[in-house]
This record gives structure tokens, sequence and C-alpha cells, in this order.
């Protein structure tokens, strides 16, 4: 048994589906600030716990490195974020792109939602647009969303 | 994941989605979507491997540089899961006839987990529902429902698929310690299920739970589904 039986188990899980894709046009990278988003539970130690079909998000430190790994889904690899969170939440090698110029700036704050979700609504039309606002408002060009 | 992808470029970000599931990714179609074709729960692919991160960051931030509407596309590489590989850790040796093999096994891990946890942190389980002095009971409780004892009546000290994950999240944080390399996906969790007393009690835990007619939900998430 193997990773493809289980993602084999999801692949015909019901999505939702956009009549209408947004897209927004991307300024230079080199200007922009650039901010992960992720869908693997993660929290700081000194933040609630998810439960289970949380539909709530957590604003991550990005001058911290102490996350946790929230998820209640046995059906992933924990094993390579315990060893290193750059596989989750990339903030070490933004930072290295950063340096080099390749993106403007590495944002202060990143978020964290629970994913495997079988209720959208709040997310779509609640917390979704709350973490937007959040991004937003703090200078946020380009998002990395990366999954569980 | 996609669907904040479209929440938040309608808000203005732009946004690029790494996926793990190609058919979810393209059903959902992001604005601009990565296939990258990894084991679940390593989007970024490889831990410990810079160059190999930077390469799939740079298909992704290309894309939000030259993608001038909707597009899904695929990484480069693939890492695949064989389903056989497992760490090859060794195990406490058994001493104690007083007490099950998997307590005894939880109690011989807890130097490993310790050194593990100054090493890398304690990221990945325990403490959520069951605190690492405590794994050895919670063990104890799911030994005793493999052997025909209700769940209700065993001492599960919480909801018991949150338990076993802080056990296995226990195991797994103590083979990152006896490994001498970086584990390819689910060897750990590989290890804990087919190679451990805790793993083999849960189980046998699961499969009692499913007999007796309990609900799916109580037993399905004891372990992961297929691995």
């Amino acid at each position: 048994m193997a990773d493809r039986d289980i993602k084999a188990l999801t692949a015909e899980i019901d999505c939702p589906t956009f009549e209408h894709t947004a897209f927004t046009r991307a300024r230079p990278l080199a200007e922009a600030t650039v901010a992960v988003v992720t869908t693997a539970s993660l929290h700081h130690p000194d933040q609630p716990d998810f439960v289970g079909r949380d539909t709530s998000f957590r604003v991550l430190d990005g001058n911290r490195r102490d996350w946790v790994l929230g998820h209640w889904s046995p059906n992933f690899d924990a094993s390579g974020f315990a060893l290193d969170p750059n596989v989750v939440l990339p903030l070490d090698r933004l930072d290295e792109l950063a340096a080099a110029g390749r993106i403007g700036r590495v944002a202060a704050h990143h978020l964290s939602y629970a994913g495997n979700q079988f209720e959208l609504a709040t997310i779509q039309l609640d917390s979704g647009p709350a973490g937007a606002k959040l991004l937003l408002d703090e200078g946020v060009d380009v998002v990395l969303l990366t999954p569980v | 994941m996609c669907v904040l992808a479209h929440v938040f470029e309608a808000a203005g970000l732009v946004t690029v989605a790494l996926g793990s599931i190609r058919s979810q990714i393209e059903r959902t179609a992001p604005p601009r979507g990565l296939y990258c074709d990894f084991p679940l729960g390593r989007p970024l692919g490889r831990p410990n491997d810079p160059a190999f991160q930077h390469r799939v960051l740079a298909h992704a931030l290309d894309l939000v540089e030259r993608a001038g509407s909707p597009v899904v596309e695929q990484f480069s590489e693939s890492i695949v899961d064989d389903g056989q590989g497992f760490v090859a850790c060794s195990l406490p040796p058994r001493h104690d006839a007083s007490v099950p093999a998997a307590v005894e096994e939880a109690r011989g891990l807890r130097p490993a987990f310790d050194r593990s946890v100054a090493l890398h942190g304690d990221r990945i389980g325990t403490r959520r529902v069951v605190a690492p002095d405590d794994i050895p009971a919670a063990v104890a409780a799911f030994v005793a429902v493999a052997e025909g004892t209700p769940w209700r009546q065993a001492g599960i000290p919480g909801v018991p698929a949150r338990v076993a994950q802080d056990i296995r999240g226990y195991y797994e944080t103590a083979a990152l310690a006896l490994a001498d390399h970086t584990p390819a996906a689910w060897e750990a969790t590989r290890w804990f299920v087919h190679h451990t007393e805790a793993g083999a009690a849960i189980s046998r835990a699961r499969d009692a739970m499913q007999v007796a007619g309990e609900k799916t939900a109580l037993w399905f998430y004891l372990l992961p589904a297929s691995i």
C-alpha cells in the first residue's frame, strides 16, 4: 500500500467548481511582498489547536519557527515537516529569494487553515475573505498556497 | 485549498497554489496551479533539500510572472512512494513481563523521543491530547481494546483517533532520532504501523472496534487509510 492508494481514495471527492476564475495581474516579483498560506493546520504552540471541521485560521509569525502540525487527518506523511518545516512552509527559502532580489520581501505574517474540509461555505464567505483582508492590509501582493 | 486561491485572487491578491493530487487541482482550477507529484504532507517535495525546494518555488514564481490567464501546470520532477520502505529503527529490548510489550516499548522509546525533540522540536503530535508522560498509558488502553475491552471502558484518554494520532506522533518523532538518514515519505509511518508493538495494538484495536459494530468514524481514522 502506498501514497498513491490514499490519493486514489480522495481523488473523486467532490470539489467545488467556480464559474468564473478571478485573475489578478502581478506586479514585478522583485517589488512584491510574498506570503505563504497553508492548509496544513499549522499553529504556534501558544495558539489554539485546530478542532475537527475548524474553518478558522491562525496567523503565523514569520520570525518564529516553532510551528506545530495540527491537522487531525492521519492520511498524510508528517515526518517531513518534523524534520524540515520548509517542506510545508518554505519561509527560509523565501528569505533566500528575498536576499537574492528574486522577490521584494517576505511578509511578516502568514496564514494557516485546516484543509481537507467538506464544509466550505464558511471558508468561501467568511474566514477566507477575512484572511485575504489581513494580508492585503499588511501589503502582501503574492500568496503561495501549500496543501497538507 | 484551491477554494482559498479563488477567494484570495478575487480579493486582489496574486496566488499560486501547489497541489499534490492531480484530479483535485485540475477540477478546482485555481488561477495559477502547480501540480507536484509528491507524497501527501510534503508539498515542497524533499525535506532538508533546499535546492529541490528552490526548483519548486522557481516554477511557482515563474507561473506568477508568465501566466496571463488561469493555468495549471505540472512540476517536472516526481517523487514516488514505493509503498514498501520503512525506517529501520532499533526497538527497546523486552525485559518486564508484567506489562504489555507495547507499553514497555513506548516507555523505552522516551529517550529517543526526547533527543528528537531537542534536535527538531516537537512538531507532529503528542501534547494535543496526550502528554509524552502519558503515552504508555494510552498505548495500554489500545492494548485493552485489542484484547476485547469495549473502547469506552478501556481508558482511552480522549477521542480514539486523536489519541492514536498522538501515539503515532510520539513514535515517529522518536524514529527521527533513531534513523541515520532523512526518511522518505511514509517510511516512519510504515515502521510504526507494521513494525512496532504499539502500531500492532492500535491496528488490532481498530479491527476489534469494527467487528463490535462501532461507528466507522471512531475506528477508521485510528491509522492511515492505506499504508
